[in-house]
């Protein structure tokens, strides 16, 4: 039943996110990647796709893992997955939320939690990389070079952009369309 | 009741205005809840949208959605809390649902093909830098490093879920700090 798996599923991921922005990224990965519902580079193309369409990450990719997967019912049960965990704790949290801020047990959890989730998005990262590229995997006769250099320009190129210029993403994703389109069909003649 | 009513009402707009116009969720959502909930409507003080947020990063679940209940709760409970969630929610929810569609017509060509290929380079940079922000705000030390370079290579090379690995170091943490307490440091 593709619906009871998509919410209990990220339902899971909701409950284990810590932190925002990308702190899901390495359990949707594993998740996603687990059920065989996207593959990597379906994952990869629509971090662009989230980045560029307004709302937070986390609703954006269990609506789209959701829809591709279930349709709208199943874009509903993902989303739902996702948000009722926090729902469910805020409102008890909110209650007590004096203690639960001056809590050692919590303050402890977190001091464990931080660097762990930086850890696994710098994992998420690799994956990433090995799918931009080695998307047929390492084996040498299935490397294509012209694409991996077209890659490397980019990337380095965004890296610098974004770090030194600090533009913005979605800039840089336009930008990296572009490079990508003309690369493309220059390589066609090549 | 009547007031409690037309607050939700209020938060449910509120909300879906943020969830309509703000790029990235949760931290990029401060400023917006700052202006429409602080200033605006006078409903909380600058401070306890601090204390908010704090929360927020420290409870399981996306920081957007973590606030967003949490604001809603305090201005009008429980049905607070539901309209100002199920108002971030929603536009995402629409605006992905649309997106799908079009990707699907459009994935098959090859200039949609090629594009995706330089974004997927450009995301790249766009995780790295999201990366590189986020170990900026970390705590450094060595149980820190002990900590990310160990999540990182079990999450990369071994087939070990990802909420396993979560589980574990959160209880490292916890038996770490009660170590430090007992010798008499703080955390």
């Amino acid at each position: 039943m593709i619906y009871l798996e998509l919410f209990l599923t990220f339902f899971r991921i909701g409950l284990f996110t810590f932190g925002g922005g990308y702190a899901m990224l390495p359990l949707i990965q594993d998740a996603v990647l687990q059920n065989a519902w996207l593959s990597e580079e379906a994952i990869v193309n629509f971090i662009a796709v989230s980045e560029s369409t307004p709302g937070p990450f986390a609703i954006n990719i269990a609506t789209y893992v959701g829809i591709e997967t279930g349709g709208i019912l199943g874009a509903v049960c993902a989303t739902l997955g996702v948000v009722l965990p926090s729902f469910i704790v805020i409102l008890i949290v909110a209650k007590v939320y004096k203690k639960f801020q001056e809590s050692k047990t919590v303050k402890g959890c977190m001091t464990g939690l931080r660097p762990t989730v930086i850890g696994l998005i710098a994992s998420a990262v690799l994956n990433i990389g090995t799918t931009v590229f080695f998307p047929d995997g390492f084996a040498l006769a299935n490397l294509n070079f012209y694409n991996m250099a077209v890659s490397l320009v980019i990337a380095v190129l965004g890296i610098l952009l974004i770090f030194k210029k600090k533009i913005h993403p979605i800039l840089l994703i336009v930008i990296s369309a572009v490079l990508g389109i003309a690369a493309g069909f220059i390589g066609e003649l090549i | 009741m009547k007031n409690k009513l037309k607050n939700a009402l209020i938060l449910f707009v509120t909300f879906f205005k943020i969830g309509a116009f703000t790029f990235g969720g949760g931290y990029a959502m401060i400023p917006i809840i700052e202006k429409e909930i602080c200033d605006k409507h006078k409903w909380l003080k600058g401070e306890e949208i601090l204390d908010i947020f704090a929360i927020a990063e420290s409870t399981p679940g996306p920081i957007a959605i973590n606030s967003a209940t949490f604001v809603g709760y305090k201005v009008a409970g429980f049905f607070g809390a539901f309209c100002a969630t199920f108002g971030v929610v929603l536009p995402s929810f629409v605006i992905i649902s649309l997106i799908s569609l079009v990707l699907k017509e459009f994935s098959e060509y090859k200039a949609v093909k090629y594009a995706f290929m330089g974004i997927r380079a450009g995301v790249l940079a766009l995780v790295i830098k999201a990366l590189v922000s986020m170990y900026k705000k970390c705590s450094k030390g060595l149980f820190s490093y002990i900590l990310m370079g160990g999540a990182l290579l079990i999450s990369a090379f071994t087939e070990i879920n990802v909420i396993y690995i979560i589980i574990a170091c959160a209880l490292i943490g916890l038996i770490y700090s009660v170590v430090l307490r007992k010798r008499g440091k703080e955390v």
